[in-house]
């Protein structure tokens, strides 16, 4: 393939920010707003070209016998500091890649129409856009990494432009500790995850997801079966590794940043913290996934944390009254989904579907989930609160939101014919084919996710009109903000009918997808009776709630203070390892680490104060200290050697 | 003779080309055309650099192998061009000033001549055309930096280097009779290579080498021969203060190099390898010693470059190719950081007379754009990532332990230790700019056109250098090239 529209695609969204991040300034906010959609808007077609070529042209370099090509459409050397440790800078375009590029393209075209309307008032208009920019390059280069130093340098960077956004309104101290929160919890993760890299390089001499991939037998004997602590280094490697997927994906127990990270622009919320980043996790193990099969203890590990986390997320979800805590936690839940399929993949179940289908719901899921962060938005936009709260009965004033958002809604919960209801049976189907047990578990979670949508969903626009909209009636959001609402609810309706199966598999040749009546007809059930009970609940003013909730009133808080998470962390960090050890170590650096370096400034200073005689001004000594240096040296020499 | 040799040496005639014309210009013009002196000589010099480097080369030895021609000179040339070019733009505003009016022509060609002096150290495999070339580059700069006449300060300068070159080409020369008499007559470097691995370590060639380390050691200023630079530096225009610091050195480094490796390569391991670790460790020490002390900027960056040419010679005891990379890559590195430091010292000179380092307090808030270019520097200079300083020293100290021996992994700590040193004082400066309560010093005002636009070649050379590694890799594949010329004595 030609390396220009790839370059390109990379290209764009890096001189956007740079554009308005400096020309920002003598910018008008119409001006900057028109050029990041435009430069969003071109990006967009790039990436659909590359895509609908790769899978679509049948050119014999992206699809040979039926097997969808992995290529490298350009590998630069970067920083080269040994033989061995030589870090590329490339693009990979892959199936996987390519679905991310059309994912990440259009979510980010939509969120960069919609805050048009979304942020017209707030200052720093600009700034917001450059951000945004800087985001989309990000994760596009991250999607397209050859390797996975360079994925790790664009994880960092996905980081950053995530911190900077969620602290965009940086006076509120909310979101700058939300920011640092979300940047501390992630970094640390990353820690981990630099440590498996750098243990996995150590033992197969290199980055490169193709040399990995292609040959994981290779990679295995390569660590030439050497253990820690009971386990072998490739999976302390490929656990480690995860590790960083746990940091970015919001997994337990490092999920806390998420929720928090809702302090940003609702439109971030959509791009960033629904659809793309933070589904990052779970691209790195897909797209380490041939090495991953060789370590059934890492995909367990991966399993296990995905079903706990879906649980505890969706219990969590029910009790929220946040609307967009609420969608935060859906995102957690609906992640954990994605990782448990992946967890149980393996080649010999249904052609490895849980992969396919981890894929198909990733896709589906940003689409849905992006549709009901901005539906939120233009709620949030219409009255000025986050909480179900101060809404109700909204359906007759904000029609447009109201049917694209239950679009969103019955996605979501996995009703036919929408986009969830094929991506989550074929997770299911591939659970169940795993182990019941994982099947069982995750229908239950299906089950869930159908009830807190609802509630969710009858409390905003059913339930009893809130007295206040007499005084400020809400309608509608401007054009801006609806067009995107209209074409992602439309995506939502038509996109589970895409031959997923066709396009995107672990060993990249085609798999036929067929529905598993069995599991079909559970989940619609399971998630009909949800949404009949959420129904049955809210949907109009009654006192069934409330005595539910006073019936359980430990329960209801706990789930509604999520499970006391964030105050153990606070006990940990402040009381545990501020208090013990973080005391001692400020003394050892006080008095020890300071102490030293006092010292040597002193002996320096000294030093300095003694030989400055040496620079005395007159030529005479000058040329006598260089003709007795000239002598010292060669008598040194003369000494030491003859 | 085959003058078909002279089309090896187009830089030189390139050069020597613009100095000519320069020349006329100057001679013939009207006192009103004169102005336009500086910026003639600017864009022949641009255009020069360009053609220069685009002319490419084709490995070659001519006179006899006095001179050669190859891919790793060119780039060297090329790297000094940058910096000359950089030089040449921030003199335009002084030059510009009235009392200049008769003399502006002479300071460019002058510049040009030291240049072409500086070519020839770089390109000579020979004795002879080596000492033609260090001379030609330094009686010039003599005139160069006397050339604030009316300045006590300046003639005294002059007067000083002069004094210290004169004493020091006259060490140079014993060592070099040393050397004829060692090779048995000739003074090739290859002779005196291959002299120095059939013969024994003896006394003569301790001398020798010494004596020709001394030498060429003044032009690095390596201590101990490093006394005349700080008055020197002080003293002179800081024009010529930066073009020293940096283009002199650079060349000088080169020679050192290809002198150490290529003609006494043999007696590495047993001597000069040892000299030059003790002189580099005093250089870097005592380089920082004296520039923790200084108030004066020039004065401080002196003794600072000082300490930084101890970090360039660890690519000649690296005594390897990836060295020789590195060290190009060092030069490279340190004429943006180097002149960028200048570059701001002299805007604020010319426009308040201001030097000293308390006049910097607060300059964030007058000049921030200034006090950006200076901080941008000083980190550069001090080797913080991500700025193109960090990678220099990294890619310096990496050449310098490939030899896995354990006394250079101790020579790289010291260095390292001393970096840390090294931030001290240049943190000071970036303290009393950003830090400082104080009201400002230095009034509000915009700097001149050409003042700004050799800012900005140096900002955007710190940002980008370190992170564009096609630059690195090209060095490194023209000196690998090179290799087996240097290392003909290896057989």
């Amino acid at each position: 393939m030609d390396i220009t529209l790839p370059i390109l695609i990379l290209a764009i969204p890096i001189s956007m920010f740079l554009i308005l991040g400096i020309g920002g300034v003598k910018m008008s906010r119409k001006t900057a707003g028109v050029l990041g959609i435009l430069g969003m808007g071109t990006t967009l077609t790039l990436a659909y070209t590359v895509a609908f070529t790769y899978f679509f042209s049948g050119d014999p370099a992206f699809i040979v016998d039926g097997v969808r090509q992995q290529l490298q459409v350009f590998d630069v050397t970067w920083l080269a500091f040994t033989d061995t440790l030589v870090v590329h800078l490339g693009f990979l375009l892959d199936p996987i890649s390519a679905m991310m590029l059309v994912v990440i393209t259009t979510i980010s075209f939509m969120v960069h129409l919609y805050s048009w309307g979304y942020m017209e008032h707030e200052p720093g208009f600009q700034r917001y856009y450059s951000f945004l920019s800087l985001f989309s390059f990000s994760m596009l280069g991250l999607v397209v990494a050859t390797n996975i130093f360079q994925m790790y340098i664009f994880w960092e960077l996905v980081g950053v432009s995530s911190y900077l956004l969620i602290g965009f309104f940086y006076k509120l101290p909310s979101a700058v500790s939300a920011s640092k929160k979300a940047f501390i919890v992630t970094r640390f993760a990353d820690l981990g995850f630099l440590i498996g890299i750098l243990l996995l390089s150590f033992y197969t001499d290199t980055f490169n997801f193709m040399e990995l991939t292609h040959n994981p037998e290779g990679v295995l004997a390569s660590t030439g079966g050497a253990t820690f602590m009971g386990a072998s280094v490739l999976t302390w490697a490929l656990v480690l590794i995860y590790v960083g997927g746990m940091g970015k994906s919001a997994m337990m127990p490092l999920h806390i940043w998420l929720p928090d990270a809702m302090e940003g622009p609702t439109p971030v919320s959509a791009l960033i913290h629904a659809a793309t980043m933070v589904v990052a996790g779970v691209y790195l193990v897909a797209r380490m996934f041939p090495v991953y099969l060789m370590e059934e203890t890492a995909l367990l590990f991966i399993t296990c944390v995905g079903a706990i986390t879906a649980f505890y997320a969706a219990v969590v979800a029910c009790c929220q009254i946040d609307i967009k805590r609420i969608l935060a936690f859906s995102t957690i839940s609906q992640i954990a989904f994605m990782m448990v399929a992946l967890g149980v993949t393996r080649p010999g179940l249904h052609d490895g579907m849980g992969y396919m289908s981890s894929m198909f719901h990733l896709f589906t899921h940003a689409m849905f989930k992006a549709l009901l962060f901005l539906g939120a938005g233009a709620l949030i936009h219409a009255v000025h609160s986050n909480n179900y709260t101060e809404m109700g009965g909204l359906r007759k004033y904000m029609p447009i939101t109201h049917w694209t958002f239950l679009i969103g809604c019955l996605a979501i919960a996995g009703i036919w014919p929408f986009a969830g209801f094929f991506s989550k049976d074929e997770m299911l189907t591939a659970m169940f084919a795993n182990n019941w047990i994982w099947g069982a578990w995750m229908t239950m979670v299906a089950g869930l996710t159908a009830f807190y949508m609802f509630r969710m969903y009858f409390m905003v626009f059913w339930w009893e009109e809130n007295p206040h909209y007499k005084e400020h009636k809400p309608h509608d959001a401007p054009w801006q903000m609806s067009v995107p609402l209209i074409f992602l609810a439309a995506v939502s309706c038509v996109s589970g009918f895409i031959p997923f199966g066709e396009l995107v598999t672990w060993n990249r040749l085609p798999y036929h997808i067929h529905i598993d009546p069995q599991v079909a007809t559970t989940s619609l059930i399971i998630a009909a009776f949800g949404i009949g009970l959420a129904a049955w609940l809210f949907m109009k003013r009654n006192h069934k709630p409330a005595a539910m909730k006073n019936a359980m009133p430990g329960l209801w808080k706990a789930a509604n203070r999520r499970f006391y998470w964030d105050e153990f962390y606070m006990f940990v960090t402040h009381k545990i390892i501020f208090n013990i050890f973080c005391r001692s170590i400020a003394w050892f650096d006080r008095h020890v680490i300071d102490a030293t370096m006092d010292g040597f400034a002193k002996v320096t200073q000294k030093t300095s104060v003694a030989v400055k005689g040496m620079q005395s001004g007159s030529i005479q000594a000058y040329v006598v200290w260089y003709f007795l240096g000239a002598v010292a040296v060669a008598a040194i020499t003369w000494i030491c050697l003859l | 003779m085959d003058y078909s040799q002279f089309s090896a040496m187009i830089p030189e005639l390139i050069v020597l080309g613009i100095f000519i014309l320069v020349f006329l210009y100057d001679t013939f013009a009207g006192s009103g055309a004169r102005k336009a002196d500086g910026i003639l000589t600017t864009v022949l010099f641009g255009l020069g650099t360009v053609a220069i480097f685009f002319a490419g080369t084709v490995p070659q030895e001519c006179f006899g192998g006095m001179y050669v021609s190859n891919s790793i000179t060119l780039a060297l040339k090329s790297i000094l061009n940058i910096g000359v070019f950089i030089v040449l733009i921030q003199s335009l505003k002084w030059t510009d000033s009235d009392d200049m009016t008769l003399r502006r022509g002479e300071f460019y060609e002058l510049l040009l001549a030291t240049l072409f002096g500086m070519y020839l150290m770089i390109s000579a495999r020979h004795f002879l055309l080596f000492v033609i070339g260090l001379e030609t580059a330094s009686l010039p700069l003599a005139a160069l930096i006397a050339f604030n006449k009316k300045h006590y300060e300046s003639t005294e300068a002059a007067a000083k280097y002069i004094m210290t070159a004169v004493f020091s080409s006259a060490v140079l020369m014993m060592g070099l009779s040393f050397v004829y008499g060692l090779s048995g007559g000739s003074l090739y470097y290859n002779d005196v290579a291959a002299a120095v691995a059939g013969g024994e370590m003896s006394g003569m060639l301790i001398v020798a080498l010494t004596f020709v380390l001394a030498g060429i050691g003044f032009k690095l200023s390596l201590v101990p021969f490093h006394l005349w630079t700080a008055d020197v530096y002080q003293g002179a225009p800081t024009s010529v203060t930066s073009y020293l610091s940096v283009i002199s050195k650079g060349s000088a480094a080169f020679a050192f190099f290809v002198i150490f490796v290529q003609a006494f390569g043999a007696a590495y391991p047993e001597a000069w390898e040892w000299m030059l670790y003790g002189i580099i460790i005093i250089t870097i020490t005592v380089g920082n010693l004296f520039a923790i002390r200084q108030k004066n900027m020039k004065r401080f960056m002196a003794f600072s470059s000082v300490s930084q040419a101890g970090y360039i010679m660890l690519g000649v005891i690296a005594a390897n190719s990836i060295g020789m990379a590195s060290m190009l890559f060092y030069i490279l590195v340190y004429i943006f950081s180097n002149l960028g430091a200048f570059g701001v010292i002299q805007a604020i000179e010319n426009q308040s007379g201001k030097l000293s380092m308390g006049d910097y307090r607060g300059l964030h808030k007058s000049n921030p754009w200034l006090a950006f270019a200076m901080t941008l520097a000083m980190f550069s200079l001090a080797g913080i990532p991500p700025f193109a300083g960090f990678f220099s020293k990294i890619l310096i100290f990496t050449s310098v332990t490939a030899s896995n021996s354990m006394a250079l992994y101790m020579l790289v700590l010291i260095a390292l230790i001393n970096t840390i040193i090294s931030l001290y004082y240049y943190l000071l400066v970036v303290k009393a700019m950003w830090i400082s309560p104080e009201e400002p010093v230095v009034p509000q005002f915009r700097s001149a056109l050409s003042e700004r636009v050799g800012l900005w070649i140096c900002v955007a050379g710190i940002v980008f250098i370190g992170l564009l590694s096609p630059i690195y890799q090209l060095l490194t594949d023209a000196s690998v090239a090179d290799a087996a010329q240097l290392f003909a004595w290896l057989g």
